[in-house]
Formats: structure tokens, C-alpha cells, sequence
């Protein structure tokens, strides 16, 4: 069987620097995938030519045997890869339902006409959009929050409602830009279980982290990028005795 | 005893009566103005194809968030389109439940080519661009008279046909149940009908799947496109829907007025309509209304009481009324910018947003 997500000789310059050069990764169905790497490595290049943000030099993107067109994003997410960002990006003045109801926008269909008068079919959609979003907000753990703003959110609850609405947009593959980025302790525990549990649930989850320990504890497989390669790649403890991923972490003294 | 009031306010049965009673005041309203005098019915028709206007470019603006000047360019494409075809001009009398739609739809068409290209820019070079299509459309209407004569120049167009259903004359004037009812009292009910279905269907469309991502785009452009919401096709969803609404209203006002010309369609039209949009509260379907009706009604009371008041006092016109309105105006914008910066009944996410 074929993996979930192919990506297959990736290229990307910004002017004189090689951003990424010749990578490639395959992610499985059912799995955590983590990409690890020093600041600037290009994790996050990576994510953005995989989600339509940048538009690739090089490169093949399959995802469940298809090729995927990633041109822009809106048909990176209707192919069924939603994403979250770095620095958090919820629609602020809205509540945290109709965040995560905005998120439905890509599998529902209803037009102007619908809207207008109101057609059974619209109507039924609207309400099947706002139950999905209702039962996503409870399976992150925000269903008592559901008619606060998003700004007024406290961050942890931000990072899982930012979660949540790209859960509502169905993806075969969930993609996490620094999810735990700026989170304390107990806000990590919970974001992992919640990860561990989207796994179980059967979406795939594709990993971009600075926390060692959380990466190392959550992922099945680990690619490790430093200046626009890929160095290692494996289970988290192959990775973790790689010569290659030493040295690009702690400096070619130690090696 | 307050709390009995607010019982009493929120119980269903006061809403029905008040419902009951605003909708008897306003079929009541054109008798009791064509009393005081028939231009009062004319200003408050003005006044309703103004709210028509305002509401319109608050989907654009309000709900999709995309600053437009020129809006006006669609209520010129809409009053041209029906000018053209029930008029001498071409000696055309095509009925008007057949070009008031055609007049939307062309104004639609050209609301679609002013945003595919523009799609890229936001706010100051959005705005430059939409204000240079307004006047761009503006001088075609001036100068479409040579070297075939198709708009008739700046003298504009004239003897336009009113509506007619059957031998039922909108324009003229005569006697049902014992009342006397002029052509300005009929367009009175016709036009408010058209603004309650233009406000039900703002509503909707607010509240639905296309509503939401107005509002996404709006908040931020770049997640909304991640959640996959095709923003080209949403925005310009915005720029056409907003488009129809301005060119209905401008087949209706060819109509109304029977003469129209490039004057109407100047640059401060879509300024004040803007204003109008921005006063009452952006994002607000009543707000936006109440703007409108305000920045209508309020100059033209001041055109009555400035002069006469003026005469009482000193004996003669010290201060035309076109400066006071103007002085008041811009007083008006700049305490709302102070005290009340998301307008006078802002919409709930303004208000959020200010706070």
C-alpha cells in the first residue's frame, strides 16, 4: 500500500539561498509524523509549499495516490491537508463556533440562491454545519466556550480552537506548524493527549516542533532538516543517535 | 417597576404590536407628508433608494470588508440601462419588470470586471483603483455622444418611461378609495416593498455559509484561504452582489425621476454613500439604514429651516444653506470619529473590534 502523503524531491531558493534542496518524505496513513530541524533549516518553507502558500521550484506532492495540485491553498485544503500556523491566526472577532463553522466552508455548498430563500437543502446544511462544528469544539475540549470570541480565549485554548476549525475542513492529513509554540507545561499535556487521540481517530498528523521532548514522545517517524536537506530520518530513537542530527543540533565539536 | 417594563418589553405580544404599529406608520407616512407638501414624499423616496444604495456597498465594504469608491459607477449603470431602453431616446418602451433585472444584471457583470482585477489590492490601493472606475464610468456616460449618440452627453436623458403595469400608471396621479394618491405616494410603497426584500435578503445572506466567509476574508484573508474558502470567488461574490443591488436601485431611480444624467453619478455620490454606510455602522443592516435615512432626510430639513430662519431673524440669507450643510456634515463625522468611531448602531463585531 501506497503512503498517505508523497512528497518527492523538493526544491525551493529564495534568491541566492536554497531554501530547501532535494528533499523528500512519505508520511503513512494513522501516523504522527514529526519534522524536526535547527531554526532555519526550512521546516516551515516546507509546510508552506505543501499547503499552496509558496509555489515550488522542483518537486512532486502526492497525496492518498493522487497527484495533489498545490497551486493554491483553498485547493490544498479542499484535497484534504488543513493546517494551523505558527503564529496563531483564528478570525478574532468571531466566536470560537463560528471559527470552527468556517472551517466546514470546503466540504458544504450552498450558494447565493440557497441563502436567500432559504431552500430546505440550505437549510439542512446549515444546521449539519452547525452541529459538526458544535461536536469538534467538544472533542478539543472548548464545547463550554463555544459563544466566546476567539480573542478573548486564553492562548492554550486559542492553539486547539485553531485545531479544531481545520479538523472541521475533514483532512486526510492534519498539518501543525509549532502547535506547542509558547504553551506551559500542563497546556502541552493536553495538547498531546489531544494529538494522540486524532491519531487514534484515524487522521494523520504531520509535525512541525521545537519541543524535543513532545516530538520524541508523540511521533512514529522523525525527519530531521538542516540547511534545506534532510540528514536523518527514522523511529524518534534512530533519529535520536544519528551522528548527522548531533552535529547539526550541537555543533560539529561533539560529533 | 423597571423590571415589569423590561417584562413587558421583551414579552411577544409587544413586539407583534409594535410591529403592527411601525408598519401602520409607514403606510400612513406618504398621506401625512404629501400634506405638508409632495416634495417631502420625493425626498423620502430619495431617501429609500439611498438606504438601497447603503446597503449594497455594505456588503462590499461592511461584510466582505473591501473599501469601494465607486460604487456610484453601478446606480449610474443601472439608471443608463433603463434610461436606454424605456425612453425616446432610441425610441425603446421596453417594460420595466424586464430591464429593472437587466439593469441589475449588467451592473453585476461590470461589478465582476472591477474586482477581477483588483482582487489583489487592499484598502488605500483598492479604494484608488474603485474611485478611478467610478469617474472612468462617469465620462463615458458625458462623453458617449459622438460619434454615435448613445447616452445623449452631459444634457443626459430625458422623458424616461415611469413604471406602468397595465393601464396602472406609476407617475400619474388619481383617486382610489376616496383618497388622492400622486405618482410619488405609489413609488413610496413600491420602493419600500423592494427595500423590505433587499433587507431580508441582506439578512440572510449575512447569516449563511457565504455570510461566514464574507467575514472570514474580512478578519483574515490569508487563514480563510487555508480553510479552504476560494477568496477570489468570494470577493468577488461581494463585488457582483453589491454591483446588482446599486444597479437595481439605479433603474429605479431613471424611473422616479424621469431625467437622468452624468451629474448624478459624480465622485461625492459614492462619497456619501460611503459616509452613509460609515455613520450609521458598518456591518449593520439597520445601522447602515438608519445612516442613510439620516444623511437624506437631515440637509433637506435644513434647506426648509436654515433660509426661513435666517429671514425671521435678520431680515435677510446671511449663510446659504448648502455651506451649513456641508459645515454640519463634517462636524457630524468628526464627533462620530470621537465618540462613536464604529458609527451610530455599529454591528456587534465593530463594536468588538473599537473595544
Amino acid at each position: 500500500m501506497s503512503a498517505l502523503l508523497e512528497v518527492a524531491n523538493l526544491s525551493k531558493r529564495f534568491g541566492g539561498l536554497e531554501a530547501l534542496s532535494g528533499v523528500s518524505i512519505a508520511i503513512d496513513y494513522g501516523q504522527i509524523y514529526g519534522l524536526i530541524g535547527p531554526n532555519g533549516a526550512g521546516k516551515t518553507t516546507f509546510f508552506n509549499l505543501l499547503t499552496g502558500f509558496y509555489r515550488a521550484d522542483s518537486g512532486e506532492f502526492r497525496l492518498a495516490g493522487a497527484r495533489l495540485d498545490v497551486k493554491a491553498p483553498y485547493r490544498v485544503a479542499a484535497a484534504g491537508i488543513a493546517r494551523t500556523f505558527q503564529n496563531v491566526r483564528l478570525f478574532d472577532n468571531m466566536t470560537a463556533l463560528e471559527n470552527v463553522m468556517v472551517g466546514r466552508h470546503v466540504r458544504t455548498s450552498s450558494g447565493i440562491l440557497g441563502a436567500i430563500f432559504r431552500t430546505r437543502g440550505a437549510r439542512a446544511e446549515e444546521r449539519a454545519i452547525h452541529e459538526h462544528a458544535h461536536a469538534l469544539l467538544e472533542y478539543v475540549g472548548l464545547g463550554a466556550r463555544q459563544h466566546e470570541l476567539a480573542h478573548n480565549l486564553p492562548y492554550g485554548d486559542q492553539r486547539r480552537l485553531e485545531i479544531a476549525r481545520a479538523l472541521a475542513t475533514g483532512p486526510k492529513l492534519l498539518a501543525l506548524d509549532e502547535p506547542a509554540a509558547g504553551m506551559n507545561a500542563t497546556e502541552t499535556a493536553t495538547l498531546r493527549r489531544l494529538l494522540e487521540r486524532i491519531r487514534a481517530d484515524g487522521t494523520a498528523v504531520l509535525l512541525i516542533e521545537h519541543d524535543v521532548k513532545l516530538v520524541m514522545g508523540l511521533c512514529d517517524r522523525v525527519a530531521v532538516l538542516d540547511y534545506g536537506k534532510k540528514i536523518a530520518e527514522g523511529a524518534p530513537a534512530e533519529v535520536r543517535r544519528s551522528a548527522a542530527v548531533i552535529e547539526a543540533y550541537l555543533g560539529g565539536a561533539l560529533a | 417597576m423597571s423590571d415589569d417594563y423590561a417584562k413587558l418589553k421583551n414579552h411577544p405580544a409587544m413586539l407583534g404590536a409594535g410591529l403592527v404599529l411601525l408598519a401602520a406608520a409607514l403606510v400612513a407616512l406618504p398621506f401625512a407628508l404629501a400634506t405638508v407638501g409632495t416634495a417631502w414624499v420625493r425626498i423620502t423616496n430619495l431617501a429609500i433608494l439611498f438606504a438601497l444604495l447603503a446597503l449594497g456597498l455594505n456588503i462590499v465594504v461592511g461584510f466582505a470588508g473591501l473599501l469601494d469608491l465607486g460604487y456610484i459607477a453601478f446606480y449610474g449603470i443601472g439608471a443608463y440601462i433603463y434610461a436606454l431602453l424605456a425612453s425616446p431616446q432610441f425610441n425603446l418602451h421596453l417594460p420595466f419588470w424586464a430591464i429593472l433585472p437587466l439593469g441589475a444584471l449588467v451592473a453585476c457583470v461590470f461589478g465582476v470586471l472591477l474586482g477581477a482585477p483588483t482582487l489583489k489590492l487592499r484598502g488605500d490601493y483598492l479604494a484608488i483603483v474603485t474611485l478611478g472606475f467610478g469617474e472612468i464610468v462617469r465620462i463615458f456616460f458625458n462623453n458617449l455622444s459622438r460619434p454615435i449618440n448613445i447616452t445623449n452627453g452631459p444634457q443626459g436623458i430625458s422623458r424616461i418611461d415611469p413604471f406602468r403595469i397595465g393601464d396602472f400608471d406609476f407617475s400619474r396621479s388619481e383617486t382610489l378609495l376616496g383618497l388622492d394618491v400622486s405618482g410619488p405616494i405609489k413609488y413610496y410603497y413600491l420602493l419600500l416593498v423592494i427595500l423590505m426584500l433587499v433587507i431580508a435578503v441582506n439578512l440572510r445572506l449575512q447569516d449563511s455559509r457565504i455570510g461566514r466567509a464574507w467575514q472570514a476574508i474580512r478578519e483574515d484573508e490569508v487563514a480563510a484561504g487555508a480553510m479552504g474558502i476560494n477568496t477570489t470567488r468570494i470577493k468577488l461574490l461581494a463585488f457582483a452582489m453589491g454591483a446588482s443591488f446599486g444597479g437595481l436601485a439605479g433603474g429605479m431611480f431613471a424611473a422616479i425621476q424621469g431625467f437622468i444624467s452624468p451629474e448624478s453619478f459624480v465622485l461625492v455620490e459614492s462619497i456619501m454613500v460611503l459616509s452613509m454606510v460609515v455613520l450609521g455602522g458598518m456591518g449593520n443592516i439597520w445601522g447602515v439604514i438608519l445612516g442613510a435615512l439620516l444623511l437624506s432626510f437631515v440637509p433637506e430639513l435644513l434647506r426648509y429651516t436654515v433660509e426661513p430662519l435666517q429671514r425671521s431673524l435678520f431680515g435677510k440669507l446671511i449663510v446659504e444653506p448648502e455651506v451649513i450643510r456641508m459645515l454640519l456634515f463634517g462636524l457630524a463625522l468628526m464627533l462620530m470619529m470621537l465618540f462613536r468611531p464604529a458609527g451610530l448602531w455599529p454591528s456587534k463585531v465593530r463594536k468588538r473590534e473599537l473595544e
